[in-house]
């Protein structure tokens, strides 16, 4: 029993992420009751958990990344859209030159642009570690050039990525079941976790965030560890990008990834991650990324006028934070306790006043 | 012969003086190049007028960020907000519901609305700065689309007549190609600038609000230990935020005269990029308010520059970006160097004039 509890205390994080998850799901359910129906067509499962799991890809990529640069540099990366747009720019073009699409050619270009997302991830990692320059500010700088340079490197306006090996990689590869970019993301996940497990990754990023110079005196570089995160940062994003520009068919400098740093911002914090680093759960933002994108699923599935989904969305982050506030679950808990207090016969008020009397008859002997 | 400087003894320069100084040395190195290489249009004092008369909301907008940056916070939401203003404002001229003193208030009780709310959620449920003004900014962003989704000219006539004033100034001006002299033009937006400038400048450098803002944006728990009301003190600078970006939107439309969209868009962004120019710092209790203003003119200089040197429109924003770096790697090896004390603006000990103390020590040498 007390080994259950410990485990439930684990995990009390994901409370939060996961209720909210339910809570919508829940809604989706009494909208219409055929939400988890799963169809198959032409050997293809299609339905809307399919849907969302193809669409929060990148988004969940991202978030993975995101938490990891918050919990070492105490800042986030605002350039993650940018910083994708590049490295799939570079992708597209590497496929676009090689002439004869084979599965080989792909794999170069996708590591090619792994190479340029770590090189760009290199860059903001060196200004924020080596510099000492706060993250937001250090980003800022290829947020406001990036989309340029990926339109550069494209050299006209949206190149048309028409093979079929992309086309596979970007909806479904035949005889498979599932999309492809689900694929790719559960691979993406289980690497990440293979490396968090067998690796100190989780026991440096936390001790440098929860106290940079405790942990130099301890034998770690933070320098080191937040530059790593970076570069982690940096493959993520070209990950994303690389979903992102098969799915689309066509790269897009302006549009791709546009304005996803604050989805993936807000999905490390509904995965009950503190912005200011420290300690991080991934399978919170993942959870926090899914919710994302089940939350804008179910506003155009309630069919809430296109103009106000944002406004919605505000109000439905607003509340969610406020519950999830320190002061208020704090209250709630002194609350909890009260109530306690009344079904088992005696308040808190009662037992403080009996052990004063306790104590003053103490001090009588 | 007595000491050179007999009065309270010297001490060492804070951060804040310190990025302040560098600031506008970058200012007046910038400026200097535009004058240097495009002589015909900069040197004209329109030019430099016309940053502010264009541009009077950015810097708004900047001041208001510049105090929650010296709290140690962020506000995101300031360019939704300015853009909400601008349509509000507009609609309510253009159904002829309010005139224009209406469509002032209405732009500062919007700011005041999102200024309360966010500074409540922030300070008193202590809930991180970045993901609430990140949902202001998408319920500001959300109204103003339910609002009106087209532009909106505002053409009620009071209003198209204060747009179009200028005030001239008879003494400086240029003479043009004919011969015909040309006075400088300032649009009334100037001096709300301007009066906006000094009364912040005076709320942060003298009052107890603005001493006790850069308390808590330095270290709030010792802030909290010294007496000071944390909480309200960063209620506050996020009302003041909030206000100053809805007068910010009500200057938008006096600029532009008409309510769009994407009216205010990445002001948050220039807002930011502009104070990190000035000096303030994001991690707080850095920064000098004035540092607000002198980053927004580099920054609009720049693009002035950059748009004058004819470079391609894809470029601009990568010259511009590469400039920031230049400008924010410097900043940081200057603060790195003076961590290590390495760096000092004083005079090299030969050239310094003797202390009372070298006297003393000389004389008790004797």
């Amino acid at each position: 029993m007390p080994r259950l509890k410990r485990r439930f205390n684990r995990m009390s994080h994901l409370f939060l992420p996961l209720s909210v998850l339910v809570v919508l799901l829940i809604i989706n359910l009494v909208k219409g009751a055929d939400y988890f129906k799963i169809t198959l067509i032409n050997g293809v499962l299609y339905g809307n958990i399919p849907n969302i799991l193809f669409g929060a890809s990148e988004l969940v990529i991202l978030s993975i990344g995101m938490t990891l640069v918050t919990a070492a540099s105490r800042g986030q990366d605002i350039s993650i859209g940018e910083s994708g747009a590049i490295s799939s720019a570079i992708f597209v073009q590497y496929v676009l030159r090689a002439g004869n699409v084979t599965v080989w050619t792909i794999l170069a270009g996708f590591l090619i642009s792994c190479l340029a997302g770590m090189v760009i991830g290199a860059f903001n990692g060196t200004l924020v570690s080596f510099f000492n320059v706060q993250p937001m500010v250090a980003t800022l700088i290829l947020f406001l050039g990036g989309r340029s340079i990926a339109f550069i490197i494209d050299g006209k306006v949206s190149p048309i990525l028409a093979n079929p090996i992309s086309n596979q990689i970007g909806t479904v590869i035949p005889g498979v079941p599932i999309q492809t970019p689900i694929i790719l993301t559960a691979v993406f996940i289980a690497l990440v976790v293979v490396v968090l497990k067998t690796t100190n990754l989780r026991l440096y990023v936390e001790s440098v965030g929860v106290n940079p110079s405790a942990a130099r005196l301890n034998g770690i570089n933070p320098k080191k560890v937040i530059f790593l995160t970076f570069l982690i940062m940096g493959v993520c994003s070209a990950v994303a990008g690389f979903i992102a520009v098969n799915k689309a068919g066509r790269h897009d400098s302006v549009n791709l990834l546009k304005f996803i740093m604050m989805d993936a911002i807000l999905a490390v914090a509904l995965g009950g991650n503190s912005l200011a680093g420290g300690k991080f759960s991934i399978t919170g933002s993942i959870i926090g990324a899914y919710t994302i994108e089940v939350l804008n699923r179910t506003l155009l599935r309630l069919e809430v006028n296109p103009e106000a989904i944002k406004a919605f969305k505000a109000v439905f982050i607003i509340v969610l934070m406020i519950i999830a506030s320190p002061v208020v679950s704090a209250y709630a808990g002194k609350l909890l306790d009260r109530i306690k207090g009344i079904t088992t016969g005696y308040s808190p008020g009662q037992e403080v006043a009996v052990s004063a009397v306790d104590s003053s008859a103490k001090k009588e002997k | 012969m007595g000491p050179l400087n007999k009065g309270k003894p010297k001490t060492r320069m804070s951060n804040s003086t310190l990025l302040f100084i560098i600031a506008g040395i970058i200012l007046i190195l910038m400026y200097g190049i535009a004058l240097i290489s495009f002589p015909v249009s900069f040197r004209q004092f329109q030019t430099f007028f016309d940053f502010f008369n264009l541009n009077a909301a950015l810097f708004i907008v900047t001041l208001g960020m510049c105090i929650v940056m010296i709290g140690g916070g962020i506000d995101i939401s300031v360019g939704a907000v300015c853009g909400l203003v601008t349509m509000a404002c507009a609609l309510l001229l253009e159904t002829g519901a309010g005139n224009i003193w209406g469509a002032l208030f209405l732009s500062l009780g919007i700011g005041l609305a999102f200024g309360l709310m966010h500074g409540f959620l922030i300070a008193y449920l202590e809930i991180q700065p970045f993901i609430i003004t990140l949902g202001g900014m998408f319920l500001a962003q959300g109204l103003l689309t339910t609002l009106h989704k087209e532009p909106l000219n505002v053409t009620k006539p009071a209003f198209v007549a204060l747009r179009r004033y200028t005030i001239e100034i008879p003494w400086l001006g240029t003479v043009n190609r004919l011969g015909v002299f040309i006075p400088s033009e300032i649009k009334p937006s100037v001096f709300v600038v301007a009066a906006l400038v000094v009364l912040y400048a005076i709320l942060m450098k003298w009052s107890r609000f603005g001493r006790n803002l850069y308390a808590v944006g330095g270290n709030r728990q010792s802030a909290r230990m010294l007496g000071i009301n944390v909480k309200r003190t960063i209620f506050l600078s996020y009302v003041i935020c909030g206000l100053t970006a809805g007068l910010s939107g009500f200057i938008f439309l006096l600029t532009t005269g008409a309510g769009n969209i994407g009216n205010g868009s990445l002001y948050e962004i220039k807002a930011i990029a502009a104070n990190v120019m000035g000096g303030v710092m994001l991690s707080g209790g850095v920064g000098n308010l004035l540092g607000a203003p002198i980053g927004t003119l580099t920054l609009l200089t720049i693009n002035e520059l950059i748009r004058a040197a004819g470079v391609q429109s894809n470029l601009q924003a990568i010259v511009s970006g590469l400039l920031l770096y230049i400008f924010i790697v410097l900043q940081s090896i200057i603060m790195a160097l003076r961590e290590r004390r390495q760096f000092s603006l004083a005079l090299p000990p030969w050239l310094r004039p003797p202390r009372a103390q070298d006297q003393k020590t000389a004389e008790d040498q004797r």
